[in-house]
């Protein structure tokens, strides 16, 4: 196992640029996910990784070692595609053992490497079926085993689970994450579902037009959006803004929103006016009829415990997410009340976080990094 | 229309059902009965072949088999009568028509020529087409398009528009009347086929597979060997047949290119009428096994003909 670092990893497919200087690290035995929209870079970023592709320019170290240029062959790592690419003319054994077979490995050898592989993984009923005919869960499995047989540096997954139906899925992920705890090998795991992310990950790099907008731990991106694209590509439903006008000075406790007074963590820089957005998750509003922030009840989805509510402001629409025991109308006036300790603060012009008490210098050194 | 009766979109009526067997009856009986006359001559006598009205029934014999693969000379009846028993069953035959065997035919090695010939340059045809499939399906050829129509652009006329410049080209080169000259016009021709028809194939097969092997330790001709190939299969089936009926069948290039020991079957099998008469049930006899070869490989390999001609229509 062996750590990952990327340094200024950049592609550009003709004029078209897929990655921009790209950097982070993937430390020894860490779970890290790729996510962002499909066209964003993530996958080339992870064909890179593997020497399926060749940057344009950077460094990908592995383990310590500078592999940007070497062949994928030479690189010790395992992949497991979308699309799994079973050998269709193999049985489960082969399939697995198809690897070692590369490695000259004595067939006894690869015969107890197989076995061990296929009982870790519980598929060992099945190792001398054909791969056609298995389920998704039990294919995604094979390539799995495929994957980890060769005890290689480090495990690169591209959407492995984006083919399996839902109810696989939520059973893989689960799966995938038990698997990780027990080997504990590196693993980059490229995803466009946020589900799987916030689930799975140890890291998360969140990334958009080939940019890295936010790397860090799912808790961090959730709570601590560096960019309005994160805020509002995480989380079901995303992040509210509000917009407000105006600078903001160093220290500053309260903004002016749609004529109401609200609170907002200690800004810590001074920003020159400009267009500006409040950010606010939709279980962070609070329906009180005392506040200044008000709006009109447009629709409501009630999901069991809770249920999600559009409420139409002056300023476009909030969704807030609210216990479903509260009986609601459309129509109805409600004044909305934000926890202000959890509100985040972004220019709009650039998207990007305003340093405040909760977005600390910490994250946003990560995110120049990123 | 009664409304017991349940209406179904996908069966087909029992009317056209009907007219459906019918066409299809039709169209078997035009292809198969001169097969089937050229099969029922070869077992026919001589004066039985070009009897008229023609006969349907019939003693069979194997004299047009014995004609085939021998040459024969008038003898008088005095020096057959001189001569010891006959040996063997076309030796009898032979005697019966006043003739003695003079020597085996040259039906044999012109036989085995069409094998050498065809076979060798299906195999050329398909091996550098598989080759170059995969080249222009996987990687960044420069000017790819224009070359796979440039590849496709040599079937725009019949290869006979140019076999002027290829008789002269090859007395140039010594390759006139040789298997190899033979082998390489053949592959020349079907080489486009074999490229255009496994380009289709390859580019059905993700190259995740080979991305996988690669992956794991295999360099890319490993990869392609292993994990390529053995899921292009049927398409290199169906291209080899193809390419096999074309180079086996053969007429015009063969008839001008060769003549002695390069000569293949096509162009030999008419001349063994004029030996000695209308040998027809010789023709048929010859024309009978040159079927055989090509009937039995398309027989072998015919789950992938199917497919190959409808490739592309249906996923698997």
């Amino acid at each position: 196992m062996a750590e990952i670092r990327v340094q200024n990893l950049r592609k550009a497919f003709g004029d078209f640029v897929a990655v921009q200087d790209s950097n982070f690290v993937v430390e020894d035995g860490e779970f890290f996910v790729m996510l962002g929209p499909s066209g964003c870079g993530k996958t080339t970023t992870l064909r890179m990784i593997a020497g399926l592709e060749l940057p344009t320019g950077g460094q990908i170290l592995l383990g310590g070692d500078d592999v940007t240029m070497l062949r994928a062959r030479e690189r010790d790592i395992a992949f497991v595609f979308q699309l799994f690419a079973l050998y269709p003319h193999m049985n489960v054994r082969k399939n697995i053992g198809f690897p070692l077979l590369a490695q000259g490995m004595p067939s006894a050898e690869i015969r107890t490497r197989v076995e061990e592989t296929a009982k870790l993984l519980r598929i060992d009923h099945l190792l001398n079926k054909s791969v056609s005919g298995l389920a998704g869960g039990d294919r995604q499995r094979v390539a799995l085993g495929r994957a980890i047989v060769r005890r290689p540096k480090c495990f690169l997954m591209d959407e492995p689970l984006g083919t399996l139906d839902t109810e696989f899925r939520d059973l893989m992920v689960h799966e995938l994450r038990e698997l990780h705890n027990r080997i504990r090998a590196t693993t980059v795991y490229v995803t466009h579902d946020q589900m799987e992310a916030m689930s799975m990950a140890d890291k998360i790099a969140v990334m958009n037009h080939g940019v890295i907008e936010q790397f860090g731990t799912p808790r961090e991106i959730y709570d601590r959006p560096a960019t309005m694209f994160v805020a509002d590509f995480i989380g079901s439903p995303p992040m509210n803004f509000l917009g407000f006008g105006g600078g903001l000075a160093k220290g500053a406790r309260e903004i002016v929103v749609q004529g109401a007074r609200v609170a907002v963590p200690e800004v810590r820089e001074d920003i020159a006016p400009a267009d500006m957005a409040l950010g606010i998750r939709p279980e962070h509003i609070r329906f009180d009829d005392a506040s200044k922030l008000r709006g009109a009840i447009y629709g409501t989805e009630y999901l069991g415990t809770t249920q999600i509510v559009a409420v139409e402001t002056a300023d476009g629409f909030i969704k807030a997410r609210v216990p479903a025991e509260i009986r609601l109308s459309t129509g109805d006036h409600v004044g909305l009340t934000l926890s202000s300790a959890r509100l985040s603060l972004f220019e709009k012009g650039s998207g990007r976080a305003v340093r405040t008490a909760i977005h600390d210098v910490a994250s946003e050194r990560r995110v120049q990094h990123g | 229309m009664s409304l017991t009766t349940a209406h179904s979109v996908v069966a087909p009526s029992a009317n056209s059902k009907r007219i459906a067997g019918a066409i299809i009856i039709a169209y078997a009986l035009i292809s198969i009965v001169p097969l089937l006359w050229i099969f029922a001559t070869s077992f026919k006598t001589p004066p039985d072949s070009i009897a008229y009205p023609p006969k349907i029934l019939f003693q069979p014999s194997l004299e047009g088999y014995c004609n085939l693969f021998t040459t024969r000379t008038r003898q008088t009846p005095e020096y057959i009568n001189s001569l010891g028993p006959a040996t063997t069953f076309c030796d009898e035959t032979t005697r019966k028509r006043n003739m003695v065997i003079a020597g085996p035919s040259n039906f044999l090695p012109r036989f085995v020529n069409s094998l050498i010939i065809a076979f060798g340059s299906t195999f050329c045809a398909v091996f550098l087409g598989t080759l170059s499939a995969y080249g222009f399906s996987r990687f960044k050829v420069p000017l790819a398009d224009d070359l796979l129509f440039f590849i496709l652009s040599t079937r725009f006329m019949p290869p006979i528009a140019v076999a002027i410049p290829i008789y002269l080209m090859y007395r140039e080169l010594g390759l006139s009347d040789t298997a190899l000259g033979m082998i390489l016009l053949y592959t020349a021709v079907n080489v486009s086929l074999a490229v255009w028809l496994l380009k289709g194939f390859i580019d059905e097969i993700p190259r995740e597979y080979e991305e996988a092997a690669m992956i794991d330790g295999y360099t890319r001709l490993q990869a392609f060997w292993r994990t390529v190939l053995p899921q292009a299969t049927t398409g290199i089936a169906a291209t080899a047949i193809f390419c096999l009926i074309f180079a086996w069948n053969e007429y015009a290039f063969a008839a001008l290119l060769t003549s002695g020991t390069a000569q293949t079957a096509p162009p030999f099998i008419p001349t063994i009428i004029g030996e000695g008469g209308q040998d027809w049930p010789a023709v048929a006899a010859g024309t009978t096994i040159f079927l055989v070869p090509i009937l039995v490989f398309t027989i072998l390999l015919r789950k992938q003909l199917l497919r190959g001609i409808t490739f592309g229509a249906v996923r698997k």
